[in-house]
């Protein structure tokens, strides 16, 4: 039967989906795919300072993340830059110094393959404490900002004029983006969580009819993509980030099949 | 006007106080005095580009960093914006925009897409509907949460003639049954006379404000429209003390 260490990567993928389900429509919805790359190639900064500095893995990517975030912010409105420059600039100026740092960390064993693409034999139970207490905080606080920012996603200046606070919603956003990547680096690798959120979310958009059924398919499709990515992993000895990715991958190229048959049933 | 008695009035929703808005040190509008009270349709109207739909948004709060001061009243806002872009990576029904700011009874929903005339799309995709149509159902979303505050950007452009009267007819049936406050913004200045309480003519600035009589009298407002918009009510003769630069700024003679 299954190895001990497979239970947890099958539980933890499982919380990982469960998050990256709705925050992946909204990922989509206000076009953030670049944004959520940049934050996610930052974490690799955050994962080297945390083994500098002894620190829990997940809390550093988070806080770099946020900072990067916060950073990106501050650059929109002092520079001239067109945003996609200054993501740009974020993503792989970051990714660069986390990969000169580990250059400095010789003392270190490191398993830079498992950090970028994810390593389903790293996941501790530890880790899974982190990903589901850590994914139900995020949901939750989800829940509670949906409104305004679901509203102000589809018009800003509507949600602006019948008072919901646009502004603050985006800006807790942010931090659950930081967040989402921090507890699931470890299962997907930093290179491909935003294929996580956005791919599942693709395919949820070809069949849904309503933005509360692209979330639930956008989940459905996160939890089959990681149950089927980490069979084929332990069955092909492949990283577990990849083999979730091409799952979904899968997923949606079948979802495209659907499109075309249901525009075939209109005419 | 004694507008010092009038700021004690418990029946104002929003007030603005020589309000303006800048964008790139262009202004957009300045000096803008207005009160929009319970139960009372105040109109803006003034030609393209002339601020109606920046005093608009000043007075909903969308504009921050304003001239001057606003005051706001309430929180149940009711708004149309006279454009709307709506991003199609959204799988959006009407059913799912009328709930979009405030989660409503179902029975809620179906009697103000009624009142609109568009119970029929309920169903259907945001994306899929017409111009009219798509305008219908924004009105409808805006007084479907029975709001203190109606604020309506062109509410019936796109919207077919016979279709247009009815809105308009529905709009003061709101008014009077809600006893809501109106700021309407129209350029049908047949309309804007004959139901409304206030009107104030944007250049700019305010270039005339007043009941709709005392409006169409303004030479300002003749200036602005022509000789034949003022015959929508009467014809009257007035010596006026300003004329307007290019800007739609004052210039002393």
């Amino acid at each position: 039967m299954f190895d001990d260490f497979f239970i947890r990567a099958l539980v933890a993928g499982i919380g990982v989906a469960l998050v990256t389900g709705p925050l992946g429509c909204f990922v989509i919805w206000r076009r953030l795919s670049y944004f959520g790359d940049t934050l996610a190639h930052s974490a690799l900064l955050g994962v080297t300072l945390a083994f500098t500095m002894q620190f829990n893995i997940a809390l550093s990517v988070f806080i770099i993340s946020s900072l990067i975030a916060l950073t990106l912010i501050q650059l929109q409105k002092r520079t001239n830059l067109p945003g996609d420059a200054l993501l740009g600039l974020l993503a792989h100026s970051s990714l660069a110094v986390g990969l000169v740092v580990i250059g400095f960390l010789t003392f270190i064993r490191f398993d830079i393959m498992g950090l970028l693409f994810g390593d389903i034999l790293a996941v501790t139970v530890n880790d899974l404490l982190i990903i589901w207490i850590g994914g139900a905080i995020i949901l939750l606080i989800l829940k509670l900002i949906w409104k305004p920012l679901f509203a102000s996603t589809v018009n800003y200046e509507l949600a602006e004029a019948e008072g919901l606070n646009p502004d603050r919603a985006k800006a807790i956003f942010t931090i659950l983006m930081a967040a989402i990547i921090a507890i699931s680096i470890k299962m997907v690798g930093l290179l491909l969580i935003t294929g996580m959120l956005i791919i599942p979310a693709a395919m949820a958009r070809n069949i849904s009819t309503s933005p509360q059924k692209m979330v639930v398919f956008s989940i459905i499709g996160g939890l089959l993509s990681v149950i089927l990515g980490l069979f084929s992993s332990l069955e092909f000895n492949t990283s577990s980030g990849p083999s979730i990715i091409t799952a979904a991958l899968l997923l949606f190229i079948i979802s495209l099949f659907k499109i075309k048959q249901t525009i075939k049933l209109k005419n | 006007m004694s507008r010092d008695k009038m700021s004690v009035n418990q029946n104002i929703l929003v007030k603005l106080k020589d309000a303006g808005f800048k964008i790139n040190g262009k202004w957009l509008v300045q000096g803008v005095s207005l009160q929009v009270e319970k139960g009372k349709i105040v109109t803006l109207i003034g030609p393209n580009g002339s601020g109606k739909s920046t005093t608009a948004k000043i007075a909903l709060g969308i504009y921050k960093k304003i001239e001057g001061a606003v005051e706001k009243f309430t929180n149940k806002v009711g708004y149309v914006p006279q454009k709307i872009s709506i991003d199609w990576t959204l799988p959006l029904r009407v059913n799912d925009f009328m709930v979009l700011t405030e989660n409503l009874r179902s029975e809620t929903i179906d009697e103000a897409l009624s009142l609109a005339g568009v119970i029929h799309l309920k169903d259907k995709n945001l994306g899929d509907l017409s111009g009219g149509e798509f305008q219908r159902v924004l009105l409808a979303r805006a007084i479907s949460k029975k709001p203190d505050l109606l604020v309506l950007d062109e509410p019936v452009q796109g919207v077919d003639f016979t279709g247009e009267i009815a809105l308009y007819k529905l709009i003061k049936k709101i008014s009077d049954e809600l006893n809501c406050g109106i700021l309407l913004i129209s350029h049908d200045l047949h309309t804007v006379m004959s139901a409304t309480d206030h009107v104030v003519c944007l250049n700019g600035h305010v270039c005339c404000s007043g009941s709709p009589t005392d409006v169409v009298k303004n030479v300002e407002y003749k200036a602005l429209f022509g000789d034949q918009a003022s015959q929508v009510l009467s014809r009257y003769e007035h010596k006026h003390d300003h004329v307007h630069t290019d800007e739609g700024k004052i210039k002393k003679n």
